[in-house]
């Protein structure tokens, strides 16, 4: 599994295009609304958690179809399907290594552009814990439109119908807990019921997208 | 003996070629009586006036909405477990009904919310959910579009359909937690334990939610007909071609 | 041991491609199946390494027993051939690499990008990843695609070092591979008819 999760770590750095495209996509994004919505620090300052969980959340749909796509046209995942690996574990590492790649460095960037929003203070701690509790939930599941996608030809699109539904519950609780924060509030309960989410999610989902996968390799 | 033997289209096909017209025949006279009761006979409330009228629409529909998705998702199971082939064409069948109905309760709500409410559209947690729950059906059906293996199709299809039904839960109640909102709680007097209508205005309202039901029964059984028959004719060329 | 297949059938998306098909490879042989274009080789293959379930009869291995080998080669162009072959061996638990390096004489090539090697080197290394897996029964699918005439060679003798050890191999190929202890196999008569279809919407009559 270690293997696995090295060499894909390996190729996303070499391969280009995958590590920091999320990442500049996120950049943008954050860039952008104030621009659309006028810079009054007021109204950037109570839309920011919102903005920045939407933004982490289609910079992580950005490279979900390549979680199994480049393995599936070359053959590798009919290899992988084979070995003594259970196709639960290489879902899990897949998973993970999209996270790694994708949630990590949008967390440790919410904190930079949540600055450039304006983003109230007391709320920063809380928009970073909830991204970071939450990220591991959008890989899981983005992991999981990934395998149901895998054999088509136009997957790419119809990734983000399928998973963005599945989102919700996330993006309700992480920026929930921010507002939360913002306003002085305790964002507790909304980012226990999300890390109740993730954990639910990293422990199922799995098993749903090794189904999926054997269905497309059929 | 393999599986597939529990899959029988022919008989489903003798079966539901008679009952098809009795369910087709009875909706539309449920549907037709509830309406028109609803429409012409019953009183204005005081409070909404002729606008609480709609509710005959809009109740039944949006309960079909929930309904049809949970015959998908036993279909689903029963594909996933089984390997019935009718059940998964039958899932395939109700999901464009179901989006349809969904469809109609949102654009019946809007409208009635309108008068209301003073909005076409709240946050509102129930309205939420319907929202999402169209998104689900959206792309459920997209995926069914999407695949082209047919029994792989449906394999996927009813995975999602099972992770989506958590997901639409979790959902539902995550809304909540969120915006308390507008919708006035449930007025069928079985789910209340009580009555909170007086059985003017709900007779009719049973008897448009019984014509829906029979209406999406009809439906159903219609497309999953007309499903086995481009499946059948699809077993039959790829049959021809092969003895070339 | 004997790796056996009773009554076998096999699909490929909504259509059963093969049935009626069984067979029986002793240990140290091996079975060559020929058979023309879309007659089933790569349905049976696949199917013998677990990713496409039988939809009748059985089979007397189980998948773990076998080395499967696509058409496709799995490779990353992104790595090295040293990297490529380390990959694959701690996925399988192996230790020793130098048996499957030297069989393919890829020791000159250790340190090259995937991207950098020609069509037959590459084939060399998907194919190095048999001796890795530690698998008593190999199934390759066309295994000899853009190797040259050498290559083809030493490939043969990694395939009867394998069957010399007491194991087996099922290869789809249309060259000759100079084995002695090889079975042929025409995977294109068994055609499934109607009733093997097993197709539901063929059955009975209805419009």
């Amino acid at each position: 599994m270690i293997a696995l999760l090295r060499r894909d770590l390996v190729l996303a750095v070499r391969a280009g295009g995958g590590f920091g495209l999320g990442l500049a996509f996120f950049l943008i994004l954050c860039v952008l609304v104030p621009f659309g919505v006028g810079p009054e620090p007021a109204l950037l300052g109570r839309i920011a958690p919102g903005v920045l969980w939407v933004g982490a959340l289609l910079a992580c749909l950005l490279s979900l179809d390549r979680i199994f796509q480049l393995d599936f046209e070359d053959g590798t995942l009919d290899l992988l399907a084979t070995s003594p690996l259970p196709l639960e574990a290489v879902a899990s590492v897949k998973a993970f290594a999209h996270w790694l790649t994708t949630g990590l460095p949008l967390v440790l960037a919410a904190a930079p552009l949540g600055l450039l929003l304006n983003l109230p203070g007391a709320a920063m701690p809380w928009l970073v814990a909830g991204l970071a509790l939450g990220t591991p939930a959008l890989s899981v599941i983005g992991t999981f439109g990934a395998a149901l996608t895998v054999g088509l030809k136009r997957g790419g699109l119809l990734i983000s119908l399928l998973v963005l539904p599945l989102y919700m519950p996330t993006l309700l609780f992480g920026a929930e807990a921010a507002r939360r924060g913002a306003e002085g509030l305790s964002p507790t309960t909304p980012l226990l019921l999300m890390a109740g989410l993730t954990a639910g999610c990293i422990a199922v989902m799995p098993f749903a997208t090794a189904a999926a996968l054997r269905m497309n390799l059929r | 003996m393999s599986i597939w033997r529990y899959a029988n289209p022919t008989q489903f096909m003798a079966t539901t070629g008679w009952m098809l017209p009795l369910f087709g025949v009875s909706a539309a006279a449920f549907v037709a009586t509830g309406l028109i009761w609803g429409f012409f006979f019953t009183p204005d409330d005081f409070r909404q006036g002729s606008t609480v009228k709609i509710i005959y629409l809009h109740v039944p529909s949006a309960l079909m909405a929930i309904n049809a998705w949970l015959m998908m998702l036993v279909a689903s199971l029963i594909w996933l477990v089984r390997r019935h082939h009718v059940s998964a064409l039958a899932a395939k069948a109700a999901a464009p009904v179901g989006l349809v109905m969904t469809v109609i309760a949102l654009l019946t709500g809007a409208i009635w919310g309108q008068p209301m409410w003073g909005t076409y559209w709240a946050w509102d947690p129930r309205l939420t959910s319907f929202l999402i729950l169209f998104l689900f059906y959206l792309g459920y059906i997209a995926l069914w579009q999407a695949i082209e293996t047919q029994d792989t199709a449906a394999d996927l299809t009813s995975i999602l359909c099972l992770v989506g039904s958590v997901f639409a839960l979790l959902s539902r109640y995550a809304v909540n937690f969120w915006n308390q909102g507008l919708h006035q709680g449930t007025s069928v007097p079985v789910a209340t334990g009580g009555r909170t209508v007086s059985d003017v205005f709900f007779i009719p309202l049973a008897i448009s939610m019984i014509g829906f039901g029979l209406l999406f029964v009809a439906l159903v059984l219609l497309r999953t007909r007309t499903e086995i028959r481009a499946r059948r004719l699809q077993a039959l060329l790829a049959q021809s071609t092969a003895v070339e | 041991m004997d790796y056996a297949a009773t009554n076998l059938a096999c699909r490929r998306g909504d259509r059963t491609v093969l049935a009626g098909l069984s067979f029986s490879v002793a240990a140290g042989k091996a079975l060559i199946l020929r058979g023309a274009n879309g007659s089933g080789k790569t349905t049976l293959l696949r199917c013998l390494a677990g990713l496409t379930p039988p939809v009748a009869g059985s089979l007397s291995f189980a998948a773990d027993d076998v080395a499967y080998a696509a058409h496709d080669n799995g490779l990353k162009a992104q790595l090295r051939v040293a990297e490529t072959i380390e990959f694959w061996a701690s996925i399988y638990g192996a230790t020793d690499t130098a048996p499957a390096v030297d069989a393919f004489t890829l020791s000159p090539l250790m340190t090259r990008h995937v991207a950098a090697l020609s069509a037959g080197q590459k084939r060399r290394l998907s194919l190095s990843r048999l001796l890795l897996t530690g698998r008593p029964l190999w199934a390759l699918d066309e295994p000899t695609v853009s190797l040259d005439s050498a290559t083809v060679t030493k490939f043969a003798d990694a395939v009867r070092a394998h069957l010399a050890q007491g194991r087996a191999a099922i290869i789809a190929t249309h060259i000759d591979l100079g084995l002695d202890a090889a079975d042929v196999l025409d995977v294109s008569g068994f055609k499934p008819s109607v009733a093997d279809a097993q197709d539901p919407f063929l059955d009975g009559a209805f419009t």
